[in-house]
């Protein structure tokens, strides 16, 4: 029976690493750890050229403040815990994937070749079908995007395997 | 006030009164289509600002910010959604009375009600605003430094969400202004030998990636959301009965919505929902609220549209934004060479009574514009998720890459977005984030430049009046969520 009883608060300990208020603050502490240890690499100023306090002195500060803020957050979450999130829908990866591809593609080959992508899968995979309007979102309009940024404000984008032919 | 004249300037400016007209059915689709709203769409269109004079780009950026206030409230009684986080106090009575087959008396009285709130919160910033740069010429390097510090405690006690939280998004947003050269030094920090980063990061890449980015992750975990339009024959003005209901309501909530914007906090939104629970407190009927009571409408609405004068006052006077979306208006001043603060008051009174007087016509216009065009304003609510988002991704990875022509911004826009869709689905507001990056600079320098002042003496701080006077301020606003959670213990 004691055997149960351990196994259950041994459950209940570790369910507690599973909370969201767990990972979130584990997540700020161990990103703001890493940054505080960056702050310990900036150049530090010799006095003679720097009155006052040194460059790392405020992000150290900012830091060590997020983390005691953290543990405060944490420990609050304990009486009041945070609500439970729903499970992210595929939708959500998919999107977040075609970020990655939009990065990739418009790195390596195109800009706006990364744009029309991102657009054709993002709408695809939020349930558009017609094959009209998924031309009309993934081509037409960021070529109307793109002639506008062009001509009126000037702009050039990176060069492309698309982009190229359109600057010649 | 000899300036007050030049309020009027813009009425005879036909390139002005162009802005304002496209500014204002821009403010409406944005404030319409929920996800969006003002602060985004000011954010997307500041590289657009790029080809206007710079009186044309803020008045083009307020027009936005009315127009925007005021077009959440007809996706909230329409489809009780609110199109901007302002409306959300609109929902409660809005969708309610639209139900009853009173969608135009209630899209009547958000127009009405938002036009006074509106209109009152403008006459307020010009009264208030030059006032308040006249007290800023007292200010020195310690007392902006603790005026920063009171803004952002003020943000995080009276904001959306857990005000600890909101402690932590504002010290990120601060932590963000820190990466870069070193502007005392010129040493780099947080750059990690990526020579774009020396430059420090910009704020358009956070803005659009922490709401627009962001807010699209959001509709991705939506897509199966069905929205319950309710029909709109035509808006309808209040009648006599309505008004007599509810102009004490309009006016204290107007009241409310001036002086919650003037403080440095989330502006509409905290307005709205106090102008709301202010209007229940003093009603007749309390317990018509939430059933469809057109008190309740007018408590919101009048609240929400009277934040945005009040968030410009701080914005013009001070160089502090009062909200979200006055520090992105904030930001076009900036880019565009105009400088907040008392001297702008002194050297530029053209521009500014020109700001004044174009959010005054703003008011009408989308009182008209809202008077006629609801109906088909709210037809864009229409257009569906799977086809508006990929075209604001287009035009977002567009606008953000023309600033700097860079493609590090691009990748930080995508940074953000992810960053900022996961800081809401915690709990964490954003606003915060976009308030500290604002003000990161100001702390950090005027700390800094404080201390060679006080040759490294802190306590220094506490011998200027003015800026113990905001200290204390500060605790008190730290201090208010503890009081009110102890008193809400108590009951």
């Amino acid at each position: 029976m004691n055997d149960v009883h351990k196994e259950k608060g041994t459950n209940k300990s570790l369910s507690l690493f599973f909370k969201s208020s767990f990972i979130v603050s584990a997540v700020i502490i161990v990103i703001s750890s890493i940054l505080l240890y960056f702050t310990f690499t900036f150049d530090i100023v010799p006095p003679i050229l720097n009155r006052g306090i040194q460059p790392a002195t405020f992000p150290k500060a900012l830091l060590i403040l997020i983390i005691a803020l953290t543990l405060l957050t944490y420990f609050i979450s304990l009486k009041n815990p945070w609500k439970n999130e729903k499970k992210l829908p595929n939708s959500f990866y998919i999107t977040l994937i075609s970020f990655v591809v939009f990065i990739i593609v418009s790195k390596f080959l195109d800009f706006f070749l990364g744009i029309a992508l991102l657009s054709i899968i993002v709408s695809y995979f939020w349930g558009e079908r017609r094959v009209t309007y998924l031309i009309m979102v993934s081509i037409i309009f960021p070529l109307i995007v793109f002639v506008f940024f062009e001509t009126i404000l000037g702009l050039r984008f990176p060069p492309g395997i698309i982009t190229n032919l359109y600057y010649g | 006030m000899e300036n007050l004249g030049l309020i009027f300037a813009p009425l005879f400016s036909y390139k002005l009164l162009i802005v304002l007209f496209f500014g204002t059915i821009f403010g409406l689709i944005l404030g319409v289509l929920p996800g969006l709203g003002p602060t985004t769409g000011g954010a997307l269109i500041l590289p657009f600002t790029m080809t206007l004079d710079p009186l044309s780009a803020i008045v083009l950026l307020t027009a936005i910010y009315c127009a925007g206030t005021y077009g959440g409230a007809i996706t909230a009684i329409l489809i009780n959604t609110p199109g901007t986080p302002a409306a959300a106090a609109t929902c409660l009575d809005g969708y309610p009375l639209a139900q009853k087959g009173e969608a135009g008396r209630a899209l009547g009285m958000a127009t009405v009600s938002s036009v006074i709130g509106g209109i009152a919160s403008v006459v307020v910033l010009i009264f208030f605003a030059p006032l308040l740069a006249n007290l800023a010429y007292e200010f020195g390097q310690p007392e902006y430094f603790a005026l920063a510090i009171f803004g952002l405690t003020m943000l995080a006690s009276i904001g959306e969400g857990s005000p600890i939280k909101n402690l932590i998004a504002g010290a990120f947003g601060i932590l963000i202004s820190t990466v870069g050269k070193d502007f005392m030094t010129s040493i780099d920090r947080f750059t990690f030998g990526i020579n774009e980063l020396t430059e420090g990061i910009g704020f358009i890449p956070v803005v659009v990636g922490l709401f627009a980015i962001s807010e699209m992750l959001t509709q991705s975990t939506l897509i199966n959301q069905i929205f319950n339009r309710v029909a709109l024959k035509a808006v309808k003005l209040p009648s006599i009965d309505d008004y007599k209901k509810t102009w004490k309501t309009i006016i204290r909530s107007s009241g409310i919505g001036s002086f919650i914007g003037v403080l440095p906090a989330e502006g509409g939104t905290v307005a709205s929902l106090i102008g709301y629970a202010e209007a229940k407190r003093w009603s007749k009927k309390p317990e018509d609220f939430g059933k469809g009571s057109i008190e309740g409408i007018a408590g919101a609405e009048a609240a929400n549209n009277a934040a945005t004068g009040g968030a410009m006052v701080p914005t013009l006077a001070l160089g502090i934004p009062g909200s979200a979306t006055t520090a992105v208006i904030l930001t076009g001043l900036i880019i565009h060479g105009v400088r907040p603060g008392p001297d702008l008051f002194r050297e530029q009174p053209d521009f500014l009574y020109g700001i004044f007087g174009s959010m005054l016509i703003a008011n009408i216009l989308f009182f008209v514009l809202g008077f006629f065009g609801a109906k088909i304003f709210a037809r864009i609510t229409l257009v569906p998720n799977k086809l508006l988002w990929p075209m604001i991704f287009a035009v977002s990875v567009c606008g953000t890459y023309s600033l700097n022509q860079s493609i590090i911004d691009v990748w930080l826009m995508l940074l953000f977005g992810v960053i900022g869709f996961f800081m809401r689905r915690y709990g964490f507001s954003v606003v915060p984030v976009i308030i500290g990056l604002i003000l990161g600079e100001l702390v950090e320098g005027t700390l800094r430049q404080s201390l060679v002042i006080f040759d490294g003496n802190w306590l220094m701080f506490l011998q200027r009046p003015i800026a113990l006077t905001f200290f204390v301020l500060s605790l008190i606003a730290l201090s208010f969520p503890l009081i009110k959670r102890k008193k809400n213990d108590k009951v």
